[in-house]
């Protein structure tokens, strides 16, 4: 615990004081493993309830696109897992990457990655999004998309059917369940 | 009050793909548009210079992915004119088949997207669940759901059989009884038809000035259809007509696209009527002679042009892909300006967005 | 109903060649001996085109431009155009040449409007200059990038 500050506490700013007494308390409840107990027994609700309401970007690229909306057409429903579109990346919490990523679009999606709020998850779909695919050669794609923001989930398939995409997003759900993130989650 | 610009994308509901429209509003009101493209670029054309010619095919299939086998069809028709090659007569129906099943899909995925911007969401649950079926036929034709990889230099890759032609005719017949459906929905909502009546007026002279093509130049009352007007194929032989529409607005786009779904159904039909027996596929030789080669055909979103040069090798020495969206996404300004930001959608959905062949 | 007036007087190919090679000397545009159906296929001289675009909208009824492409051929630059005529059904393809150290050529947007991102596209990947173009910008790649990328001699990326 740093108490460096501590005898001249009455004289801080009240910024200097919001910022002082937070990194006590945390400080405190990391020590005395109060927030490492509130994280145990929250997480199994929180996986839960994060698991069950994957939203992602509704964010078309290319082909994989047309497949993300057949997904959630009347005979595949992607609804039944949870998979509901908002155009908003602060709503979200899954950035699906469906195309092949040019030069003029990175700095675009590695935006759109840091407006969505933790926490988050992307799902890299199709060759073009995963390695380049049928572009390897080219001169202005991204020769995948892990070269710039990190991916939990790769999908293959040229264009992935929309049986693979809901695939996917299951074992999107398996990699939540495991992870169990609580209540605090930058520990 | 003062003017701003503002960005409508690349990511914005309205875009049905990527790219950005940046607008100049004043209140509510568009005062000048400006098309920002090229989000997509991925040199195709470039890429294509170090392909083998039956290569290429499976890359032109990822041309525009809503339409993937109207563009291998017609990259398929300028290697041919560049190798003077007669495909067999029952290949030519076979294609003609295919590409209005396309057609049908691609309006299909259309009426989808645009639903959603107008408040409908019913009417994309109803488009794509009959585009499955069109995609179920795709699949047992040739295997795969979008990118095809079906029509080959000489012909195409298999032949039909029987029974996907009984299907072919079910469904005709199913989703011919849908269409009233999506018209009683449509047509008849009061909401729907005063979002799209009397917006976005095109002139016939501006059309044809700035190169729209497609349903969008038969919706200015234009009678222009490759399919008629230079036909490739067996066009000429078969019962059909241009779907024309004299009154230049958003809804006239949308009646043009209705009916040319309807029209494919006829084409279809007729064509299963007279397609012959016979081979489906010639051998085409590994090199290409020197020379040009040039082929157009009615894409779903309108004129689609390839230029291919050949210099005696086995790979194109340059291919040129005429996108008709490219040159329609053009003329937005004109469209656009003038009209309110929430237009807007209604606008640019209906002149059918496909950005993978716009940007190459 | 919009009335479509321009249908009424086509002409057929043989008129057009015709009235094209009466029009012009054999140095300024060339018509190629390769007979296609509703095909015309000539070559014109770089300081001709602007003319012969013009002669072609007002006298013989081409109101459509369909396609305008640059093709590298190492030793010179070409762009191909393609027009198109609703009323005769013909489509006449142009083929100019240009010298490699000086790719200028008059543009044709003033005539078709529908030419105007072809030309873009063509200076975005050639670099060839349309002189009186509107807006002669990059389209499709950035604004800063310093490569023609059709050019033969950029090579691509990748493996």
């Amino acid at each position: 615990m740093d108490l460096s500050l501590f005898p001249n506490a009455i004289a801080m700013t009240i910024d200097e004081f919001k910022a002082w007494s937070h990194e006590v308390v945390d400080e405190l409840g990391r020590s005395s493993g109060i927030k490492r107990l509130v994280d145990k027994a929250t997480a199994p609700i929180w996986s839960w309830a994060q698991r069950n309401s994957l939203h992602p970007l509704h964010f078309g690229i290319a082909c994989c696109a047309l497949e993300m909306a057949a997904a959630s057409a009347p005979r595949f429903d992607a609804e039944r897992v949870g998979v509901v579109y908002r155009s908003s990346p602060r709503q979200t919490d899954v950035l699906l990457v469906n195309g092949w990523v040019t030069k003029k679009l990175r700095p675009a999606l590695r935006r759109l990655y840091e407006e969505i709020p933790d926490p988050k998850w992307v799902v890299a779909m199709g060759e073009c999004a995963i390695s380049g695919g049928p572009w390897y050669d080219s001169y202005n794609v991204v020769q995948g998309v892990d070269t710039f923001i990190p991916v939990d989930i790769y999908i293959p398939g040229c264009p992935s059917r929309p049986e693979a995409m809901i695939d996917g997003f299951l074992k999107l759900q398996e990699k939540i369940k495991v992870e169990q993130q609580g209540t605090f989650l930058d520990d | 009050m003062a003017k701003m610009w503002i960005n409508m994308g690349p990511q914005h509901p309205m875009t049905h793909g990527l790219w950005n429209l940046r607008i100049e509003v004043d209140g509510e009101t568009v005062t000048n548009s400006e098309p920002v493209i090229g989000y997509l670029h991925r040199g195709w054309e470039k890429m294509v210079e170090d392909r083998t010619y039956p290569q290429i095919i499976p890359m032109a299939d990822r041309l525009c992915y809503g339409s993937s086998y109207t563009w291998s069809h017609v990259y398929c028709l300028a290697v041919e004119d560049l190798m003077e090659l007669e495909v067999p007569e029952r290949a030519k129906y076979i294609r003609v088949i295919a590409d209005e099943l396309q057609r049908i899909a691609s309006h299909l995925m259309w009426l989808a997207a645009i639903g959603p911007d107008l408040g409908n969401l019913t009417i994309f649950l109803y488009a794509m669940r009959e585009r499955e079926l069109f995609m179920d036929l795709f699949q047992s034709l040739c295997g795969a759901r979008m990118t095809y990889n079906y029509t080959r230099i000489g012909g195409v890759r298999n032949d039909t059989t029987p029974e996907w032609e009984r299907d072919l005719v079910r469904t005709l017949d199913f989703f011919e009884k849908r269409m009233v459906e999506y018209e009683d929905l449509v047509d008849r909502n009061v909401v729907f038809r005063m979002r799209m009546e009397g917006l976005a007026p095109l002139s016939a002279a501006d059309a044809i000035n700035l190169g729209v093509t497609g349903p969008s130049l038969r919706g200015s009352g234009v009678d222009f259809d490759v399919r008629q007007d230079d036909p490739y194929e067996v066009y000429e032989n078969l019962d059909w007509h241009p779907c024309v529409q004299p009154d230049c607005d958003v809804y006239a786009r949308y009646r043009v696209r209705m009916d040319e779904m309807r029209m494919s159904v006829q084409i279809i039909r007729d064509a299963l009527k007279k397609m012959p027996k016979g081979p489906v596929r010639v051998k085409p030789p590994r090199y290409a002679p020197e020379g040009t080669g040039m082929a157009r055909m009615e894409d779903p979103r309108g004129e689609s042009l390839m230029y291919v040069i050949g210099d005696g090798t086995e790979k194109p020495f340059r291919l040129k892909v005429r996108s008709p969206f490219f040159v329609t996404l053009s003329a937005a300004p004109v469209m656009v300006n003038g009209c309110k930001v929430a237009d807007v959608p209604s606008i640019m959905g209906m002149i059918d967005v496909c950005m993978g062949e716009t940007d190459r | 109903m919009t009335e479509v007036t321009y249908l009424t007087d086509a002409f057929t190919i043989d008129q057009v060649k015709e009235k094209i090679t009466s029009e012009f000397s054999s140095d300024e545009v060339k018509i190629l001996d390769k007979n296609k159906p509703r095909r015309i296929y000539c070559t014109a001289d770089k300081d001709s085109i602007l003319k012969l675009c013009t002669f072609l909208k007002d006298a013989l009824n081409f109101e459509h431009c369909s396609c305008v492409s640059g093709v590298d051929r190492i030793d010179c630059f070409q762009v191909v155009y393609h027009i198109t005529s609703y009323a005769n059904r013909i489509t006449i393809e142009i083929v100019v040449d240009l010298p490699h150290d000086n790719p200028e050529v008059d543009s044709i947007t003033p005539l078709w409007g529908g030419a105007n991102w072809h030309e873009r596209e063509a200076y975005d990947m050639f670099g060839i200059i349309f002189k009186n173009h509107p807006k002669l910008a990059r389209i499709l790649l950035d604004e800063d990038v310093q490569f023609f990328p059709m050019r033969k001699d950029f090579k691509s990326g990748g493996l």
